[in-house]
């Protein structure tokens, strides 16, 4: 069974970026460009593990990430922050607000999958 | 896709984002202090900055990352974005657009410049303020102290690429085998965010030699226990050569949320289990991989019974038991409710934000080609149903009829896939009127109204450059320097103001500033020592205006930098007229002057009068007439040899005769035979187009001719006729001026015959 990766960020270049990488490295990924989009795919997507972006329009990371927890279903699903802002205060607002683990940019394919497999049996 | 794709991608989504963070820089600098303008600038900058390190844009991260920390400071409301800071912003902007382009077309930038930025944009993070406002009576943005980002070091600041293996690779060699005890206590939180006891155990066995015990005297009885607390902690002895660093990255996840103790076992590289107090508890972790060992005997079974309590009892989290179900249900409720607003809100946002598709423009110019040519098949169908059926009532000429209204509607569709927001190129004004107002030294505020007006993308590429040279000469000739202005009573800071809005059926485009406007004087006398008009030639206010747009036609005393790059307002009256438009100017002394564009929406269809001349078909653009008249032998006047006059409502204006102009006959025609269209040129005068009689008004597809064959003077375009003729658009402009007496190029005998 293929792990299944929602990814959620606003940016066109991370998004594609993700998908290429994953899709390389065997997930099947499911796509989101913001925390809205996220929480309405969210069931569909039915992720084995979530990564998203902080900075983003309509719904936040932050946000998203508390949606998610607030859902029965997913709220213990791993939620990797995938994000360009490596200080303490941030990581820490993500982690309060349920993050699971934290990826930081620049993007590289290998930190990524390695921080997945960190988080998913 | 590969990574050059993507890069692609990457570099137009830097164009959208350079468009959101100047549209929002100019928002701010209006006033508007909406929270989420703030943060879609912010967001925009961060983009850049986060895929530029992907792809190992170092120059463009460094400034990104600068730009991005000063508007987190504004974000945060550590400084207030007054003018000034707005100033400074711009302008970084502006650099953070030229480095995107030299990372994607190679190439420098202003090096200097974008150095003299970071170190402004550092001193509004470090709340010092902008050196032009240093002076000004404290402003609120001085109040809140320093708090900003750390002073980042001039050479830029480079992003520290983190990696897990950092731990590893470091120190391999230098660290021996040392046996480590690990107290690893989790509290319910680390479960709740995901993180799972067994997977942390696992990552740590990969370290090397481990055993683990397995503490479970803190569950309390069946009963009394919450499926959701944790209840076991676990001692671990792991011998491994990686370090203590290697362990803790390990628990990096996980720290905030478990008690965790690492200390050195007593002496490295011993056995653990001999060692140990306590008896390790059968705790397989390989079982997690996914292929069970093949035999296991019945002691093992066990062994695996006990693991997967104990496993279960960690996975509490993902394994949420009956039991819990009664407890949740109300946040369950609650979280329900929160969906539910959740969704309204984005269903609120979808209509706001409607989706959108990016489709290759060859595939949408192929598909506008066809459609054309379905148009012209329609015409030809109804045209020879109607010759070989004269009978009206029939039901194949209702049918031609709903087709004709279908193929018009799929033709307007089609143009509006192409139609655009001139948007994009008013935001490239906005930095034009920046960089010329600061190298003229004058205060210049550029408004513009209209943006979203949209119009076929074909005009809107070829409109950027025309604009931009008016846009240049309104701030380096229109606009007065700030003492003139103030000395004049007006506010030292100018206004160009840019329009476009839609006018029956086409785009008008207009550039208003508030200058000094047109010297007449200035501009006659040019006029006659360039022998362009005669000395003692009189001329109306308009016409005088008119003149600037004459070849080689410069006011400016002395030529600048900014104007006088060899492009006067003659080029880009002609590049307006290539695009089918008209220019106009009129101006108030001391009040400024206003250029009026008006541009078709589209350069594919064009409705027309068909005409006949000489018994060529012939069709002249609808915009370009004003109306049509039968001439009385009574108001037709000679004078001169040629010339002749027609008198329309008590005043005159000269009668071209078409087929006379492009050698379509040797004579001219007798007025009183034909029809004159009445039409209006540059400039603004009339003439009458004798042509020799009407055949209709229709929409034609516009065939270029330079395409398919060669520029034919006094000829537009050519198109096809529903009978399948093909007929030329007449060139109304080329027309008149070829009837002032500039006759048109010979070569014109040999087109009109094809």
């Amino acid at each position: 069974m293929k792990k299944r990766v929602l990814t959620v960020d606003d940016s066109r270049t991370i998004r594609n970026m993700l998908l290429v990488t994953l899709n390389n490295a065997g997930f099947e990924t499911i796509q989101a460009e913001d925390g809205v989009e996220g929480l309405e795919v969210l069931e569909e997507a039915n992720p084995d593990v979530i990564v998203t972006d902080i900075n983003m329009p309509r719904l936040d990371g932050f946000g998203f990430i508390e949606g998610v927890r607030k859902n029965d279903r997913y709220r213990a699903v791993p939620i990797l922050v995938l994000t360009t802002e490596s200080d303490a205060e941030k990581k820490n607002r993500a982690r309060q607000a349920g993050a699971t683990g934290w990826i930081v940019k620049p993007f590289d394919p290998t930190k990524l999958i390695d921080a997945i497999e960190r988080v998913t049996a | 896709m590969d990574m050059n794709e993507i890069k692609e991608i990457f570099f137009q989504e830097c164009e959208e984002q350079l468009a959101e963070l100047e549209s929002g820089l100019l928002k701010l600098n209006d006033g508007d202090r909406d929270p989420e303008t703030v943060n879609a600038v912010f967001r925009a900058v961060h983009s850049i900055k986060g895929g530029a390190g992907a792809f190992g844009l170092d120059d463009l991260v460094s400034f990104a990352h600068v730009f991005e920390t000063t508007l987190d400071c504004v974000r945060s409301n550590r400084l207030e974005p007054n003018q000034d800071v707005l100033k400074v912003m711009l302008k970084s902007a502006d650099v953070l657009a030229d480095l995107t382009n030299a990372a994607r077309d190679g190439g420098s930038v202003d090096q200097a410049r974008s150095r003299q930025l970071i170190k402004e944009l550092e001193a509004l993070a470090n709340g010092e303020l902008p050196q032009a406002s240093a002076a000004e009576p404290a402003p609120k943005a001085a109040a809140p102290a320093p708090i900003a980002a750390p002073p980042v070091n001039e050479e830029g600041f480079q992003p520290v690429a983190f990696s897990f293996e950092d731990f590893e690779a470091d120190e391999p060699a230098l660290i021996e085998a040392t046996c480590y005890e690990i107290v690893f206590r989790p509290k319910s939180e680390l479960y709740a965010k995901g993180n799972d006891a067994t997977l942390l155990l696992r990552d740590l066995s990969r370290l090397g030699e481990m055993s683990i015990h397995c503490d479970m005297d803190g569950m309390p009885p069946l009963d009394r226990m919450n499926p959701e607390a944790a209840y076991f902690s676990w001692k671990i002895s792991l011998t491994t050569d990686k370090g203590e660093d290697a362990i803790r990255s390990v628990f990096e996840f996980a720290e905030w949320d478990c008690d965790l103790d690492i200390a050195l076992a007593g002496g490295s590289a011993v056995d653990a289990s001999e060692e140990l107090p306590m008896q390790p508890v059968p705790f397989d972790l390989s079982l997690l991989d996914e292929a069970p060992a093949g035999s296991a005997d019945e002691e093992e079974q066990i062994a695996i019974r006990d693991r997967d309590a104990a496993v279960s009892a960690a996975e509490t989290a993902s394994n949420v038991l009956q039991m819990a179900q009664s407890s949740a249900r109300v946040p369950a409720e609650a979280q329900k409710n929160a969906t539910a607003a959740a969704s309204a809100a984005a269903q609120q946002a979808a209509s706001a934000a409607t989706p959108t598709i990016r489709v290759d423009l060859d595939r949408v110019d192929r598909l506008i080609n066809l459609v054309g040519e379905l148009v012209i098949n329609q015409a030809m169908l109804s045209q020879s149903v109607i010759e070989n059926d004269t009978n009206g009532t029939s039901s194949i000429n209702m049918g031609l009829e709903e087709l004709q209204q279908l193929t018009r509607e799929i033709q307007d569709s089609v143009m509006a896939i192409r139609a655009q927001p001139v948007k994009p190129v008013f935001q490239r004004m906005s930095r034009i009127v920046r960089e010329i107002a600061d190298m003229t030294g004058k205060s210049v505020r550029l408004v513009t109204e209209g943006e979203n007006t949209e119009v076929d993308k074909t005009v809107i590429d070829k409109l950027a450059e025309p604009l931009t040279h008016m846009i240049r000469n309104a701030v380096d000739h229109g606009l007065e320097t700030p003492e003139k202005r103030l000395a004049a009573g007006k506010s030292a800071e100018g206004t160009v103001r840019l329009t476009a809005k839609h006018r029956s059926g086409r785009i008008v485009i207009e550039l208003a500033d508030d200058g000094a406007g047109i010297n007449r004087e200035k501009v006659r006398q040019k006029a006659i020592d360039n022998d362009l008009i005669a000395a003692d030639a009189n001329l109306s206010d308009e016409e005088i205006d008119n003149l600037i747009f004459h070849a080689g036609f410069s006011t400016a005393d002395k030529i600048s930098d900014i104007s006088g790059r060899g492009v006067g307002m003659d080029v880009v009256k002609r590049s307006i007229q290539a695009l089918g438009g008209r220019i106009n100017i009129s101006s108030k002394p001391g009040q400024g002057s206003v250029f009026t564009m008006s541009l078709p929406l589209t350069l594919a269809v064009l409705d027309g009068m068909v005409v006949t001349v000489a018994n060529q078909t012939l069709v002249v653009p609808l915009t370009a007439i004003v109306e049509t008249l039968q001439p009385e032998a009574s108001a037709i006047h000679s004078f001169g040899a040629t010339q002749r006059l027609i008198s329309i409502r008590n005043s005159f204006c000269p009668l071209v005769d078409v087929g006379r102009i492009l050698n379509f006959r040797a004579t001219q025609a007798n007025p009183v035979e034909g029809v004159a269209l009445l039409v209006e040129s540059e400039g603004g005068g009339q003439r009458a187009l004798m042509v020799d009689a009407i055949q209709g008004q229709r929409q034609v597809v516009i065939k270029s001719l330079e395409a398919n064959y060669t520029h034919v003077p006094g000829i537009a375009a050519a198109t096809i006729l529903g009978d399948g003729r093909v007929a030329l658009i007449l060139d109304v402009d080329a027309i008149v001026a070829a009837s002032r007496g500039q006759s048109l190029k010979p070569e014109m005998s040999l087109a009109a015959a094809g």
